[in-house]
C-alpha cells in the first residue's frame, strides 16, 4: 500500500533540493582477505574465502572456522605510516590508524580544519586489554571506548571531538547514517567513519555459548545453514558535502538511512521481521524512490537460522524480494562493529564497478519467500544500493546509496 | 519547530528524582539493593528486570518511570517514539563479569544470558520490548555527559518527521557507580495543547546541563 506513496512527490524533490547532499569517498578495509580494497574484491569476485578452520587455544579450545587477519602482517602496515616514538598502540588501533590514513591519503582533505568529525563504530574496542592472561603495559582506561577514539582522534590531530557508537551489530550502519545526517545539518562537512572489531576469546566463548556458531564457515541464506562465523576486521569510509574534495571519478550519495528497534526480544531476531522492514521502508521513503528502483541489496545475512529468515521476511513485505541480494559473511565471516563499514565499502565498489557478487556458502534456497540470492558474479548496473543490519538488541537500520544523476 | 522536554528523572546518589523532585530514597547504600527497593516502591511489575543487568536494570526503570508517568506510549505509535541513549563506561561492568567466567579453563562457564549484556545497547532494547518502541535508536559513548551532541542528533531527528517523541540522556553504570538522567522530548505545538506553559521546559543544550545535574 505504502508502495504508491513512495513516488516522488514535488515536496520530497524539493525537500531534497534544498538540503546538502552527502557524498560517500573513498573506502578502505582491513580483514583476512587484505590490507587493499582491491585484494579484498579480488578475492570476493573470484569466490575464495577468508573463513579458515582455526586451532587456537586461545579462542576456543577446539577448531572453529574464523576469518582472521596476521598480527605479523597489521604491525607491518603499521610500521609503513608510524614512527616508533608515536604510540604505542593496540592492535585494534593500528588496524584503525593504517585504515584511516588510507582514506585520508586518496581524499583531498585535512582532517586538522575543524570541519571533520571521525566517527568509530564498534561493539567491543579493546576488549583484548580485559584478557589477564594477555600480557601488555595499556593502562586500564584504554578499555573505555571514548578512550580508544579518543586515541585515534589524537593521531590525526582532529580538533573536534569522536563521537562512538557502540550499537552491536548495527554500529557500523548506524555511524553511516549519524554521519551522513550530521553532514546534512550543517554540523560537518567531512566525516571519517572507521568500524572495527578484533576477534577474541570474549566474543568467541560468548557466542558460542550461545550455539550461534556454525562449526563449518557459515552458508547464508542456505537450506543447511546452521549458524554464522566470527571475524575481525576495520573498514574506513569518508563522507564529505564537497564531491571535488574526494577526488572520486563518480558521484554516491547517501539518499537514505533508518534505524528501528524489533521490541520483541533482546537476543533473537523478531520472527515478523517487522523492526527490519520498519528501517528499510523508512530508509528507502527517504530517497523518495519506489523499492523497484533500488539494484542490490547487500544484506545481513549472518547465516544463523533465525536471522537469515527473518531478513527474507522483512524483505519480501518491502517489496525487494525481486532485487538479487548477497551476503558476504561467508567470505570474512561476521565482522561485528565493522560489519556495516566493511560490508558498505565492498557495495560501494560494487557501484563502481558495475559488478554483483555471489553469497559464499549459499548452494539452495533456504528461507521462505522467494527472494534472490546472487550466486554467480554477474556483470550489470548497479546504479542504487540498500545496505541492512541488524543486531542483539533487537536493533535494524538500513541505508541507500545512489549514483547521483549528471547535472547540468 | 522547537521542542520541549516534558519530563525527567535523575538517579543518582541513591536518590530518585522526578521532574527535579525527590520522589524516592533508600537506606540502601548497595546498588543490588537499592534497584530493588526503586522496582518495589514504582510497582514495575516485570518480571524480566531480575534477569538484566546493572546497567539496563537502571535505564529500564529510569524509563519505565517517565514512560508510565507521560503516557507516551499509548499517545504516540511505536515507530514515532525514539530512543537516543548515552554513557561511558558502555558496557564494562559486564565485560569484567563475563571475562572472568573464562578466565579458569578448569572453572570455565560463560552463560549466554550474561554474554548478552556486554553490549550497551541492550538497555534500549530492554525499554523498547516493554513499551512497544520500535523508532530511531542508537548508544552514543562520551567521555562525559554531552548535552549539545544529544541536543542536535535528537533535534534533527524530530525535525525530520522520523519521531515525534523522543527518550534520550544518559545511563552510566560500573563497579557500583551509577548516574542515570532520562528525559523525554515531545515537539512543543503537541505538548502546547495538553499542558500549561510552565509545565515543560524547552529543550536546548544549557538546560540539559542543568537537568543532569539534578
Amino acid at each position: 500500500m505504502w508502495i504508491k506513496q513512495w513516488k516522488r512527490s514535488n515536496f520530497v524533490s524539493h525537500f531534497t533540493e534544498v538540503m546538502r547532499k552527502v557524498y560517500a569517498g573513498a573506502g578502505s578495509m582491513i580483514t583476512s582477505l587484505g590490507f587493499t580494497i582491491d585484494e579484498n574484491i579480488e578475492h570476493i569476485k573470484t569466490g575464495q574465502t577468508g573463513l579458515k578452520i582455526t586451532d587456537d587455544p586461545s579462542l576456543w579450545n577446539k577448531p572453529f572456522p574464523a576469518s582472521l587477519i596476521d598480527s605479523g602482517k597489521i604491525k607491518e602496515a603499521f610500521s609503513h605510516i608510524s614512527g616508533a616514538s608515536e604510540g604505542p598502540f593496540t592492535r585494534l588501533e593500528q588496524m584503525h590508524l593504517v585504515s584511516i590514513q588510507e582514506v585520508l591519503e586518496k581524499s583531498n582533505i585535512d582532517p586538522r580544519d575543524g570541519k571533520t568529525l571521525l566517527i568509530l563504530s564498534t561493539t567491543k574496542g579493546n576488549i583484548d586489554l580485559l584478557d589477564p592472561s594477555y600480557p601488555n603495559d595499556f593502562a586500564k582506561d584504554r578499555l573505555y571506548l571514548w578512550k580508544e577514539a579518543a586515541i585515534i582522534n589524537d593521531y590525526f590531530h582532529i580538533p573536534n571531538r569522536p563521537l562512538v557508537i557502540s550499537n552491536a551489530c548495527i554500529s557500523g550502519v548506524v555511524g553511516i547514517i549519524v554521519g551522513a545526517r550530521l553532514i546534512r545539518s550543517g554540523r560537518y562537512d567531512h566525516i571519517i567513519i572507521s568500524g572495527g572489531d578484533i576477534l577474541t576469546e570474549f566474543v568467541v566463548s560468548g557466542f558460542m555459548s550461545f550455539q550461534s556458531l556454525s562449526s563449518q564457515p557459515c552458508k547464508p541464506f542456505d537450506a543447511d545453514r546452521d549458524g554464522l562465523s566470527l571475524g575481525e576486521g576495520v573498514g574506513t569510509l569518508i563522507l564529505s558535502a564537497f564531491h571535488d574534495r574526494l577526488e572520486m571519478e563518480d558521484k554516491i550519495v547517501i539518499t537514505g538511512g533508518s534505524s528501528s528497534n524489533d521490541a520483541n526480544h533482546i537476543s533473537g531476531p523478531s520472527r515478523t521481521g517487522e523492526g527490519l522492514y520498519i528501517a528499510i521502508k523508512n530508509a528507502i521513503q527517504e530517497t523518495g524512490l519506489s523499492p523497484q528502483d533500488i539494484d542490490y541489496i547487500s544484506a545481513h545475512g549472518t547465516a544463523t537460522d533465525y536471522n537469515d529468515e527473518m531478513e527474507a521476511k522483512a524483505i519480501v513485505r518491502a517489496g525487494l524480494q525481486e532485487i538479487p541480494l548477497n551476503s558476504l559473511k561467508g567470505y570474512i565471516g561476521h565482522t561485528l562493529g565493522a560489519a556495516g563499514t566493511i560490508e558498505s565499502i565492498v557495495a560501494l565498489e560494487s557501484m563502481r564497478r558495475n559488478e554483483l557478487y555471489k553469497t559464499a556458502g549459499f548452494r539452495e534456497h533456504g528461507v521462505s519467500g522467494d527472494i534472490k540470492v546472487i550466486n554467480k558474479f554477474e556483470k550489470r548496473n548497479v546504479n542504487r544500493c540498500l545496505k541492512a543490519a541488524s543486531g542483539f538488541g533487537g536493533c535494524n537500520a538500513a541505508v541507500v546509496f545512489e549514483k547521483a544523476k549528471v547535472e547540468s | 519547530m522547537t521542542n520541549a522536554i516534558t519530563t525527567y528523572c535523575n538517579i543518582k546518589d541513591w536518590l530518585i528524582k522526578i521532574d527535579g523532585q525527590t520522589d524516592f530514597s533508600s537506606d540502601e547504600k548497595e546498588f543490588r539493593k537499592f534497584i530493588r527497593a526503586a522496582y518495589r516502591n514504582y510497582k514495575t511489575g516485570y518480571p524480566k528486570f531480575f534477569k538484566m543487568d546493572n546497567l539496563s536494570k537502571l535505564g529500564f526503570l529510569t524509563a519505565d518511570i517517565l514512560i508510565k508517568r507521560s503516557g507516551i506510549a499509548d499517545t504516540y505509535a511505536g515507530e514515532e517514539i525514539g530512543i537516543i541513549l548515552s554513557n561511558s563506561s558502555s558496557s564494562l561492568d559486564t565485560d569484567e563479569k563475563h571475562q572472568e567466567t573464562i578466565n579458569d579453563k578448569d572453572n570455565y562457564f560463560p552463560s549466554p544470558s550474561m554474554f548478552v549484556y556486554t553490549l550497551p545497547n541492550i538497555m534500549a532494547g530492554e525499554i523498547s520490548i516493554r513499551h512497544k518502541i520500535k523508532g530511531e535508536n542508537a548508544v552514543f559513548i562520551f567521555e562525559r555527559f554531552n548535552p549539545e551532541f544529544l541536543y542536535s542528533y535528537i533535534t534533527e531527528l524530530m525535525a525530520g518527521n522520523k519521531l515525534k517523541c523522543c527518550l534520550g540522556g544518559w545511563v552510566d553504570y560500573y563497579q557500583d557507580h551509577y548516574e542515570s538522567f532520562l528525559f523525554l522530548v515531545e515537539q512543543t505545538e503537541t505538548v502546547k495543547r495538553g499542558k500549561k506553559a510552565g509545565e515543560y521546559i524547552i529543550f536546548a543544550p544549557k538546560n540539559l546541563e542543568k537537568l543532569f545535574k539534578g
